[in-house]
């Protein structure tokens, strides 16, 4: 059972790892900055609800190291910690609060991920007129969010019958 | 999908609606006839241009980016710019006061502030 898990974990991480680079060649290119998709947030989500919390984040901080070394740079990576950082902990809470099906902890953390994006990028330029996108980040992040949770809850059903063996 | 996620989503949604409009409005009160266009690099403010008069520039950073700033019929754009993602260019152009738009690779911010109190509007904002 423990080595599946870990077999899992590591199968995740590569995943996530590609689904940041599809992210990274297929920018959201609509006219707000720090707009994402989000697709790599489908293998956070799926190892949330099947390996454990402790793997998740584990997975979450590996895939924004590993990403921004790759195709990206320090400051970029600071962007994504803190987007990552910040939606997981919003996710992990909804989780354990336990009101919401998978898209709902999925919206929570698509629209924290482009919240903690915007308070970074703030900080760096010194700028409070990039509050001005928050709005338009949070629709983009609810509507993202939903779609990778019904995806998610999908994946999660076939990944857990592997599991159970 | 259960019900709990759908009031979650329609609050989220009603809420920035408010925040939208809410922001709409304030910049069409603040925009007066004398607005300008700020532009800060690094968060140094760099210049300032009016947005009654048509302009173009090309700003040039030390480590050989560029931004390419137009004025033109009231509006601010940039028209070209050598950061890879090309957010800034595809940005609508930005009128009322309030707006921006962030180059976030070049660290080059266009602001729009609007009429006399701008200072003042600055700091509330």
């Amino acid at each position: 059972m423990k080595t599946k898990r870990i077999a899992f974990l590591g199968l995740f991480v590569a995943l996530a790892f590609v689904l940041s680079y599809i992210e990274f060649m297929l920018p959201l290119n609509i006219g707000i900055p720090g707009a994402k998709i989000g697709i790599a947030n489908l293998a956070v989500m799926v190892t949330l609800y099947t390996v454990g919390e402790k793997n998740a984040i584990a997975l979450s901080i590996i895939r924004v190291v590993l990403v921004g070394l790759t195709f990206g740079n320090i400051s970029m990576m600071m962007y994504s910690l803190a987007g990552a950082a910040l939606s997981l902990f919003a996710m992990l809470l909804a989780r354990r609060i336990g009101k919401l099906s998978m898209t709902g902890v999925s919206v929570l953390g698509g629209v924290f991920h482009n919240v903690g994006q915007i308070i970074v990028a703030m900080l760096v330029l010194e700028t409070k007129s990039l509050l001005y996108y928050l709005p338009f980040l949070i629709i983009v992040g609810t509507i993202t969010g939903i779609v990778i949770g019904i995806v998610s809850s999908l994946i999660t059903a076939r990944v857990k019958k592997v599991l159970s063996f | 999908m259960k019900k709990n996620d759908m009031v979650l989503i329609a609050i989220i949604l009603a809420v920035t609606a408010v925040c939208l409009l809410g922001m709409r409005i304030w910049q069409k009160n603040n925009t007066k006839g004398n607005a300008t266009a700020v532009v800060t690099i690094d968060g140094n403010v760099y210049g300032e241009y009016p947005l009654s008069e048509d302009y173009e520039e090309r700003i040039e950073l030390p480590d050989g980016s560029y931004n390419v700033l137009i004025i033109k019929d009231g509006f601010a754009k940039v028209s070209e710019a050598s950061c890879p993602d090309q957010i800034c260019v595809h940005h609508n152009h930005v009128k009322y006061s309030g707006e921006s738009i962030v180059c976030l690779p070049n660290k080059l911010v266009v602001t729009v502030q609007g009429g006399e109190d701008n200072g003042i509007d600055g700091s509330t904002y």
